[in-house]
């Protein structure tokens, strides 16, 4: 059985195959796989017994459920007012800068995704960013790139896998 | 006429939650007529922004007939600069999870949830040690109550409650027709009361100290305290308890910068108030007596005179049509159509009077919307375009 | 029980049943609420806020699709801020939309254009976004043609995919300005689970999804002189036609279509009622073959119930669908597709022609009736069996332009061979026609009496519920037949797909035990075809129904092997049912496909 089969039979046998247990269901793929390929909304489709648009369509309303092929740690800076104002944009070119690629884009190496993000609720400590499910506040370019390096660390090198 | 009350901080949401078991034990011992009486007398209203009398949603889900009901909490904290719910689910989680209880007591429901927006992942972990600590706590006392999390995936739009539904019901978060209401068709066609944290963990308040403590506070029409989420051009930055009631001047003597411009009450979806507004305006829901009173979910931005309204108008405008759920003409396009028009003028391929068009076009949008999204967008369109006209032209 | 209740509508008093919407409230007081998004055959949306009207007492506008009345509510469709509020949305709708209507399939036809010309809308004066987007146009299927730049996002086509047809190959994805109609991954319609049905058509209220056309490619085979051009067409033609023309919905114009064709230059025009009939010889037999090969023979390997093949997106459902069933389809073709393949094999020989030269067109009511000629299986004849499928629209509007007076036309009969029909041909129309036609004559096949019906109306399995069942018992059969004498004959009538898959799902489960099926992909069967003419509603289906059995009560033969054509290709041609030279014909196989 394909890996990811598996994790959707997994999870639908842990949340149900009703309709309502969508979510939690794409949210579980997207929890492991950071994205929802074609084949797993197929195999979320056959699981739950719904037809493969439905799918399609319910999930690409929700903004963290992303459809296009994404790096292994998604970064997701808030580019609402208070963020905006505090220098959102700086933030974006310290890490553009850093990773080379610009908002939506994916990291050759596949571990980096930058994107862009509606309010993340931390006006007080704007600007902020997640990176997957980590929040980070009260940004300035040097604290960035000390948070990308402590992932690139973890990473051995921007390029290396 | 407008009443300035000073302002004046309060301390009863965040303060200490120790005695929830006390609070729901003696709580739910009581009927659910008089816990609703508790509520009405208290005058509660919704603290998401709406301003529903809460009493009221309770009665009228506790009369409706059915087998099968729900409590459902609404964390989907997603209005720009307000940040309070995510403080009380982290710091006070109990108090919410006893008023849900204490809301199923009443109206008869034996499942609640909360929905937690996906940003807020990282509540989870405490969030459901505590909820499973609550549910030890009611298996021990019999009641049969059971709280769930559902996590949002980044829809602001699900904040709105009938959005809400569909979304746990696992489909794209549009909003429904309305009638029918929650309180007789909400979650997967059920009796749902629906209440914002803020207002659950109020609830605690009034079920612990009685409805007096709470309608003590406040003025009339707008009983009781509120938190604020304080963000923008201030040197405190934060999260504040505040009667309600008080003047925006006050309010700006205590978190302006000393060059504050503008406020922004009630987020993206609320109202700009210019300085030479500040003395007039009061902070709490419309009322008969009171003159300009902005209700609020709590959001409050302020801005000093470095900033640019086009700019701050244009960033609300992006987030509208992003975030708009896509359903309704009006919301669709009306926000695209603003989006483009205030550039279009700022660039000066439309002439001035075209404000003015659009102008109208929010007050369509606002009549005409199928829910408070796009009926709010006129909001802080008007507000802006009105009082900083000269700012969007040139 | 429900209760009355009274409101007034720009003043005037009306009295409605508690429940009944604002919009009915007003239809039936005699007031027009324009409508977009709303429509009878689906669920109120509530979504284009087109129908907004202002309740006295109340701040906001609310959708008077979506709101039910209440007692002593006033209501008010043409105050200053309704109209106002009115003009503005369709101005929206418009800014979104590609409004290049000059070159719009639609152009006259489009709810969009008409609420515009009612509003006046002069000046464009919000931005244009439609240049702006990026827009696609699918044109890859033989059936349907997407342009998203004309869809105004009613969800009238996701609406019916999903109820009416229960095949979900729309849906809505994005939201906010990105959101769309669109397919799984926005892929290709005909890459998707799509059964061409056309429905979707038939609902939507622009030119957002059309037929693909081919009016010019029949043009240009009309005009060449080295090409005999021949013409079938469908039963349900004959009563939607008018509709396009000027008549009222309901009437039969069969006569007059048969001039209409025969002026605009057509060779031979013929009757797809022959080939219908054909098809009850063939499937009427292939039924009681079944059944002997079951109950006498006990054949594990032959399948029943059996399930009618003539419409081409109920077959490409089962498909995708119930891919592990399509031994249950009888192998019967289609009668399009059976007319296809005599046009180039029977009527070539007996006309001497060349069938390299035949050029055959059909007309009917339907859009999968393009994919279905367009199968690589429908090969049969050593040619295309049918080159160009028009529906009913098209060819309405090619005797418009024509320049044919149709009011004017005097009826005329089809062209012999293979132009003549039995009433029995006709109800193939509409929903349970197949099963009566049948029921017709495989009954007196086995008994060599009339089956038991007055006037051979079969009335259980006609009129719009979606699943209808009838049993015969067959008794006292001719000799031949005699392991059917005491069974009583079941069978089932299914139209529309979403009723088609709960009759499946039920065979599915084991809970019918049906013998003989009907399936149609359509509301109404083939008279509410995604081919037919726009708009459609129940009241509409009714009617076109209503007059397709007046046009089978009128009929001097009324049972297909009646049909002295029918008689005499079996003598000539064909031998009897079921023959080599039918199986090679008339017969065909099945595709499975994948269900996501």
């Amino acid at each position: 059985m394909h890996p990811v089969s598996e994790l959707i039979k997994n999870l639908a046998d842990q949340h149900g195959r009703e309709r309502r247990n969508l979510l939690p269901i794409l949210q579980g793929v997207v929890e492991q796989e950071k994205y929802l390929s074609e084949f797993s909304m197929i195999e979320i489709a056959r699981e739950l017994d719904l037809p493969a648009a439905e799918v399609y369509g319910t999930a690409t309303f929700y903004s963290f459920l992303e459809y296009k092929k994404m790096g292994k740690y998604i970064i997701r800076v808030c580019k609402t007012i208070t963020c905006s104002m505090k220098g959102k944009n700086q933030i974006m070119l310290a890490i553009e800068d850093m990773l080379k690629i610009s908002a939506g884009e994916t990291t050759p190496d596949g571990n980096f995704s930058l994107l862009q993000t509606n309010c993340l609720g931390f006006c007080h400590k704007a600007p902020a960013m997640l990176i997957n499910n980590e929040i980070y506040t009260e940004l300035t370019p040097e604290k960035v790139r000390e948070i990308l390096s402590s992932y690139l660390e973890k990473k051995g090198g921007l390029y290396d896998n | 006429m407008t009443t300035n009350y000073q302002l004046r901080r309060v301390d009863f949401i965040f303060k200490n939650e120790n005695d929830w078991e006390e609070v729901l034990s003696k709580s739910i011992s009581r009927t659910p007529q008089e816990l609703i009486n508790e509520l009405i007398s208290s005058e509660l209203k919704g603290r998401g922004g709406a301003g529903f009398p809460t009493g009221l949603k309770w009665k009228l889900s506790s009369e409706a007939v059915d087998d099968i009901k729900y409590v459902i909490c609404n964390a989907d904290e997603g209005e720009p600069g307000t940040f309070k719910d995510r403080e009380i689910l982290s710091r006070v989680p109990f108090k919410v999870l006893t008023a849900m209880a204490v809301c199923g007591h009443v109206i008869g429901a034996k499942e609640g949830y909360i929905y937690l927006r996906g940003e807020y992942f990282f509540l989870q972990p405490e969030l459901k040690k505590a909820i499973s600590e609550f549910e030890y706590f009611c298996k021990e006392i019999n009641l049969d109550f059971k709280i769930r999390i559902f996590m949002g995936s980044g829809a602001y739009i699900c904040g709105e409650e009938t959005a809400l539904f569909e979304s746990m019901e696992g489909k794209r978060g549009e909003p429904r027709n309305k009638p029918p209401y929650p309180s007789s068709y909400g979650y997967m066609g059920k009796p749902t009361v629906i209440n914002n944290v803020e207002t659950l963990a109020h609830t605690f308040t009034i079920f612990k100290y009685g409805a007096k403590r709470f309608y003590d506070l406040g003025v009339q029409y707008s009983r009781g305290s509120k938190l604020f989420s304080v963000s923008g051009d201030t040197p405190k930055p934060g999260i504040y308890e505040l009667e309600l009631g008080m003047s925006l001047a006050d309010f700006v003597d205590e978190f302006g910068d000393g060059d504050t411009k503008a406020v922004q009450v009630g987020g993206a979806s609320g109202f700009l108030v210019p300085r030479k507004r500040f003395g007039e305006t009061a902070i709490g829901f419309q009322g008969k007596l009171t003159g300009i009173s902005l209700p609020t979910g709590g959001s409050m931005m302020l801005f000093n005179s470095s900033r640019s309204m086009f700019n701050v108008l244009d960033n609300y405008l992006e987030f509208f049509r992003e975030e708009s759920c896509g359903q309704c003409t009006p919301c669709r396009v009306g926000c695209q159509q603003l989006l483009k028009g205030i550039k279009a003028v700022k660039r000066g391929e439309k002439n001035a009077h075209y404000l003015d068009k659009l102008l109208r076009l929010t007050e369509t949008m606002q009549l005409t919307a199928k829910c408070g999204l796009g009926q709010s967008v006129a909001n802080s369109f008007s507000s802006i375009v009105e009082n900083f006209r000269e700012e969007m032209i040139y | 029980m429900t209760k009355n209740i009274k409101i007034t509508i720009n003043g005037v008093s009306v009295e409605i049943e508690e429940g009944t919407t604002i919009l009915d409230a007003a239809r039936k007081a005699g007031v027009i609420i324009p409508t977009l998004c709303y429509h009878k055959d689906l669920c109120v949306a509530g979504n284009c806020r087109v129908c907004i009207t202002e309740i006295v007492g109340q701040k906001r506008l609310t959708a008077a699709c979506a709101t039910p009345c209440e007692d002593g509510m006033e209501v008010l469709t043409n105050s200053l801020k309704v109209r106002n509020s009115r003009k503005h949305i369709v101005e929206l709708l418009l800014s979104e939309h590609n409004a290049d209507c000059t070159r719009c399939y639609k152009n006259g036809n489009c709810e969009l254009q008409h609420l515009a010309s009612e509003y006046k809308i002069m000046t464009q004066d919000f931005i244009r976004l439609a240049p702006m987007k990026k827009y696609t146009i699918d044109m890859f299927s033989p059936s349907i043609v997407k342009d998203d730049s004309k869809c105004v996002r009613c969800q009238r086509c996701v609406r019916t995919c999903v109820e009416l047809q229960g095949v979900n190959a729309l849906t809505v994805a994005h939201k906010g300005d990105q959101m769309k109609i669109t397919t799984f991954f926005e892929k290709l319609i005909s890459d998707v689970v799509c059964t061409t049905c056309g429905q979707c058509i038939n609902h939507c209220p622009t030119g957002a999804l059309v037929e693909k056309n081919y009016i010019e490619e029949v043009w240009d085979a009309i005009a060449d002189t080295t090409k005999h051009v021949v013409v079938q067409t469908a039963p349900a033609v004959r009563v939607g036609l008018g509709e396009e023309l000027g008549f009222e919905t309901g009437t039969r114009v069969t006569g007059k279509m048969v001039a209409a064709l025969k002026r605009l230059g057509f060779d031979a025009v013929m009757d797809t009622d022959f080939t219908a009939d054909l098809t009850i010889m063939e499937e009427g037999t292939e039924l009681l073959t079944r059944l002997k090969k079951v109950l006498v023979d006990h054949d594990p390997e032959v399948k029943l119930p059996m399930a009618t093949s003539c419409s081409p997106g109920w077959i490409k459902y089962i498909e995708h669908m119930f891919p592990d069933y399509l031994e249950h389809l009888s192998t019967c073709k289609s009668p399009q597709q059976m007319f296809g393949a005599l046009a180039k094999t029977y009527y070539a020989k007996a006309r001497n022609l060349d069938p390299e030269t035949i050029v055959s067109v059909s007309i009917m009511p339907c859009t999968a009736k393009k994919f279905e000629a367009n199968r690589p299986e429908m090969h049969d004849s050593g040619y295309r069996d049918v080159d160009y499928v028009l529906t009913t629209r098209e060819l309405a509007i090619m005797i418009k332009q024509a320049g044919i007076d149709f009011m004017k036309l005097e009826d005329m009969h089809y062209d012999r061979l293979m132009g003549e029909s039995t009433g029995a041909g006709v109800i193939f129309g509409a929903t349970g026609g197949v099963m009566e036609a049948a029921l017709r004559t495989a009954y007196e096949l086995v008994t060599g009496r009339e089956v038991p019906f007055e006037n051979l109306n079969i009335i259980p399995v006609r009129g719009m519920e979606g699943v209808k069942e009838a049993t015969v018992k067959i008794e006292n059969p001719l000799k031949e037949w005699a392991f059917l004498d005491g069974v009583e004959l079941k069978c089932a009538v299914a139209h529309g797909l979403v009723n088609a898959g709960k009759v499946m799902e039920s065979i599915r489960k084991g809970e019918a035990n049906y013998h003989f099926i009907e399936f149609m992909a359509c509301p109404g069967g083939c008279l509410g075809g995604g081919g037919q003419p726009i708009p459609t509603s129940p009241e509409i289906r009714q009617k076109r129904a209503e007059a397709i059995y007046a046009e089978d009560a009128g009929m001097p033969l009324r049972k297909s092997h009646q049909n002295q054509e029918i008689i005499k290709i079996y003598k000539d041609f064909l031998d009897h049912p079921l023959s080599e030279k039918s199986h090679h014909l008339l017969h065909t196989h099945y595709t499975a496909r994948e269900r996501f």
